[in-house]
């Protein structure tokens, strides 16, 4: 898997530019939780999250693909030429340590840190919301779909019989 | 060969460019956040490399930033599955040009 790759890498990359707190938090973040899940996801949807590959415009899109690849290529070529001029200085002795870092973090930027642990939180909290559907209806209501799958919204069920629908089981 | 601030840039330029590519031109809303994550990490890799670059006054405001922007994605991509699982309940599908419930 190609994202998996890439963030083994730039993880690696961060540790050649002595940023081992970052590459530490990468391996976790990256490769521990959004690679999982994107994984679960992928796992729930099923084959169907593949869509067909689709043919129409390849002259198009092959042209499109071609101006952009010339056009990054002339972005990079400016770019290194540009950045040279930026030099690598020599290091503090203790530069990129997680001592070092961890002191600019709880005091520098304590005031966002907490934020971005609320911004977590709203997140957690938004992403069960979503994902959950709505209440009162039944998660597996038509036995009948495609396996493994959630119920259709909006999928006409039995007459409403005042009560909230009870979980019907198959 | 000395691997110098340049390269790295250019690296991430590459990267940035590819996740850009790949978020504009793809219609699986999974392989779109993916894209995401690739101009992330781009992003991330150019700030960590300046920071290097200017590494003799000891700041680590780069290495700073892309805590909070690895922070920030992981909100991300949460909230963005739970849409996409969402998404694919309501039209059986995970393609962008099919996600068209406003129009009209």
């Amino acid at each position: 898997m190609g994202l998996l790759l890439l963030i083994l890498s730039v993880a690696g990359l961060f540790l050649s530019l002595q940023a081992q707190f970052l590459a530490a938090i990468q391996l976790i973040v990256y490769a521990g939780a959004v690679v999982v899940l994107f994984l679960f996801v992928i796992m729930l949807l099923g084959p169907s999250a593949v869509a067909p590959h689709d043919r129409r415009g390849v002259v198009m899109r092959s042209f499109g693909a071609l101006v952009f690849g010339l056009f990054m290529l002339g972005a990079m070529w400016w770019l290194t030429r540009s950045a040279h001029a930026l030099g690598q200085r020599a290091a503090a002795p203790d530069f990129g340590s997680i001592d070092a870092f961890g002191w600019t973090l709880f005091n520098d930027a304590l005031v966002p840190f907490e934020l971005s642990s609320a911004l977590l939180m709203v997140a957690v909290i938004g992403a069960v919301a979503v994902a959950r559907g709505r209440q009162g209806e039944p998660a597996r209501a038509r036995p009948t779909s495609q396996p493994g799958l959630l119920s259709e919204a909006g999928t006409p069920q039995s007459a409403p019989t005042g009560a909230p629908a009870k979980p019907r089981h198959a | 060969m000395i691997i110098g601030t340049e390269h790295y840039i250019a690296l991430s330029a590459v990267l940035f460019a590819l996740g850009g590519a790949g978020f504009l031109f793809r219609r699986n809303v999974l392989v779109a956040l993916m894209s995401i994550e690739v101009m992330l990490n781009a992003v991330n890799l150019a700030l960590v490399a300046f920071n290097r670059a200017r590494a003799d006054t000891g700041a680590h405001s780069g290495q700073l930033f892309a805590f909070f922007i690895i922070a920030a994605e992981a909100a991300e991509v949460a909230v963005g599955l739970a849409i996409v699982l969402s998404m694919f309940r309501l039209h059986r599908s995970v393609r962008s040009d099919e996600a068209d419930s406003l129009k009209n």
